[in-house]
């Protein structure tokens, strides 16, 4: 009893002096995968919020106060999403970029809208997130529906008269994404031959692609992260096929080409243009380049994130989250890859969905539509 | 039939590697009796070992294929054999005595032990390699454009399998080490009492399997080009179930389970549909084990009186 009693103390103690340390600065966080299979891209996110606190910190902080980062794990997983966001909400956090994966992101903003915690996801594409109405809720990316109509149209106009299938992992962003990209090709009057899901995390997927390869399919469009992703191309590859893989926004990291060696050569995925090349974001890049790190995929969208919050609480005069909400969607912000602004439910109003290819030397670079 | 005969090598490919992990499963349990839950994860070390040496030989400038595998295959072999010894001395020795559950309960802690210990030391993102043994053969030319094709990757998998299979069978009925390990499977008191040196023997027992999953290990990296530190889990899942389908505590039994775990698997996403080839899977596993408790080559326990 005793011991425990001193615990007790003890704890009570460290949580003291950390609310203590806590009370100078203006905590934030930033939520994703920073384990587990999809851990490249919680890396991004990370990069792209340490850079972000730093240069806010750096030029006097927000309403006076120095930011401090606090870096929450999902794992992809939704139950350690939502355990993330409970654990932030009670630590009193007004603001939280992430998470990354649409079925984190999802479950943890019904806890943040609970706890009072403003949630901006720099990555998370499923129109779910948004569509709930959630007081709480914005992004800097996306959707699915309009990043499927995209790939969709491409398909369309470059597989005319080939055989599609598509592919899904049964997760909230891939089934998602999967659903919409065959509606949007429907649409365009080409029917799929294939639809098909496998698990998130296989690894032999050598019955598929047989299967693809009796088909005869030309294109397979997979609804899915980069690991599967990369594991499909170089078993096809292994297969002797050419079939042409094409994905959707989780494709934007080196890792993918380090899987697939060579054999990525060709594979296509949509994304927002990057963000690395916009003129908004030069200083910035030079900055993450002097470090070592290459700012691709979703690190300078986290960047953004928190941008977005820090102008809207300036303007707002507050760090009160309801109150920071209502300024973010009234207002326009300057941010890292350019301007954004919000309709009603946390969407931003101007979406553009380009389409990429990989390389052979591991690159990705734009594709630039065909006659227009 | 093109189509067949290219689902059949698919099929044969992951069988191998479900069944190689699986022989590990079987030998634990012929000799002491208890299910080695760690044993997937003692594969997964197998992987990222082969993989460390891969990078460290790459680094040294080598480029020989044969050299960099063998000495791959000989490094992941030896040392996961002493994370195996390791593992049977300190979570399971200590319990061998003690209630059936005990050894059982701490194979499952040291399981996250090592998927823990491999995540912090190597961190948690996924290991890929290049392909290293590349090329492949067209066997059949169809007439639809569909050609069977066999990589020299699958073949060194499946060929691995059956020469291990082959060595290990004939260790175990053949050798002075196969004839202990037998006889402590029969009736460790016995054994000893006539001179059967017991831990050192099941010592031998949990470092031959952990050799062996290490050559698993190595084939997977190879053939999937990547590791990270969840991938024993599913594997080690899939691979005891294959060691129970084909009838546990028996060598070929493994081996058979694995193909038929495999074969299963890829000739359901073939035919039916990806997304329940798992359940396919396990519902065959429940009908055998329904109609044959013992499973596939399994021997019925006889109650030592």
């Amino acid at each position: 009893m005793k011991s425990l009693k001193f615990i007790g103390l003890a704890l009570g103690a460290s949580l003291a002096l950390s609310t203590a340390a806590l009370a100078q600065d203006t905590p934030i966080g930033v939520a994703g995968p920073m384990t587990g299979g999809e851990s490249a891209f919680g890396r991004q996110m990370k990069n792209g919020a340490e850079q972000a606190v730093a240069d806010l910190n750096a030029a006097g902080g927000v309403l006076g106060k120095k930011l401090s980062l606090q870096v929450g794990d999902d794992a992809c997983d939704p139950k350690q999403a939502r355990s993330v966001a409970e654990k932030f909400a009670s630590a009193k956090i007004p603001f939280v970029a992430g998470h990354y994966c649409s079925s984190s992101s999802i479950p943890a903003s019904e806890a943040y809208a609970e706890g009072n915690v403003l949630q901006i996801t720099p990555a998370s594409t499923n129109p779910v997130f948004t569509e709930r109405k959630l007081w709480n809720v914005a992004r800097v990316c996306g959707r699915d529906d309009q990043q499927g109509a995209i790939a969709g149209d491409y398909i369309a106009k470059n597989f005319k008269g080939k055989n599609v299938a598509i592919l899904h992992d049964k997760t909230t962003y891939g089934k998602g994404l999967a659903d919409e990209t065959k509606k949007a090709l429907n649409k365009a009057g080409v029917t799929e031959k294939m639809f098909e899901s496998y698990n998130k995390g296989d690894k032999d997927f050598t019955a598929i692609v047989s299967r693809m390869k009796r088909d005869n399919i030309d294109l397979v469009y997979v609804g899915g992260y980069h690991q599967e992703s990369g594991l499909l191309v170089r078993q096809m590859r292994d297969q002797g096929m050419k079939t042409a893989l094409m994905a959707g926004d989780a494709l934007a990291d080196k890792e993918f080409a380090s899987i697939t060696g060579p054999a990525g050569e060709g594979t296509l995925f949509t994304f927002g243009p990057d963000p690395r090349n916009k003129p908004t974001a030069k200083a910035i890049v030079e900055k993450f380049k002097a470090k070592g790190i290459d700012p691709e995929g979703y690190t300078l969208y986290t960047y953004a994130a928190i941008q977005v919050w820090a102008q809207a609480a300036a303007k707002a005069g507050t760090i009160d989250p309801k109150k920071v909400m209502a300024a973010i969607k009234a207002g326009t912000w300057d941010t890292v890859i350019g301007k954004i602004s919000y309709d009603a439910k946390g969407d931003i109003k101007v979406i553009d969905y380009v389409v990429y290819k990989w390389d052979a030397k591991g690159n990705y670079a734009e594709i630039k539509a065909k006659g227009s | 039939m093109d189509y067949f005969a290219q689902q059949l090598i698919n099929g044969l490919v992951l069988g191998s590697i479900y069944g190689l992990i699986a022989i590990g499963y079987t030998m634990v349990y012929g000799i002491v009796g208890m299910i080695n839950f760690a044993h997937g994860d003692i594969f997964m070390i197998g992987g990222f070992i082969a993989m460390i040496s891969f990078l460290v030989l790459i680094s040294f400038g080598l480029t020989a294929v044969p050299v960099i595998l063998l000495v791959m295959l000989l490094v992941s072999m030896a040392i996961t054999a002493l994370y195996g010894w390791t593992v049977e001395r300190i979570a399971y020795r200590p319990l061998r005595h003690s209630f059936r559950l005990a050894p059982m309960l701490s194979a499952i802690g040291m399981s996250f032990i090592l998927s823990n210990f491999a995540q912090v030391a190597q961190g948690a993102r996924v290991k890929p390699i290049p392909p290293i043994i590349t090329g492949g053969h067209t066997l059949h030319e169809g007439a639809t454009g569909f050609n069977v094709q066999l990589s020299n990757i699958q073949i060194v998998v499946v060929v691995t399998t059956m020469v291990l299979l082959a060595l290990f069978t004939w260790l175990v009925s053949r050798t002075r080490l196969g004839r202990d390990m037998r006889a402590c499977e029969q009736d460790q008191t016995m054994a000893a009492l006539l001179g059967v040196d017991v831990d050192r023997t099941i010592s031998f027992t949990f470092v031959i399997g952990a050799a062996l999953a290490a050559v698993a290990g190595m084939m997977y990296l190879l053939y999937y080009g990547l590791v990270d530190f969840f991938m024993g889990f599913v594997a080690g899942i899939k691979a005891f179930t294959a060691a129970v389908l084909g009838g546990i505590g028996s060598l070929p039994g493994a081996m058979l389970g694995g193909l038929a775990i495999g074969l299963i698997e890829t000739f359901w996403s073939a035919y039916f549909s990806v997304e329940y080839k798992d359940v396919a899977a396990f519902s065959i596993l429940i009908v055998v084990l329904i109609f044959l408790p013992t499973g596939l080559l399994g021997r019925p326990e006889v109650e030592k009186v």
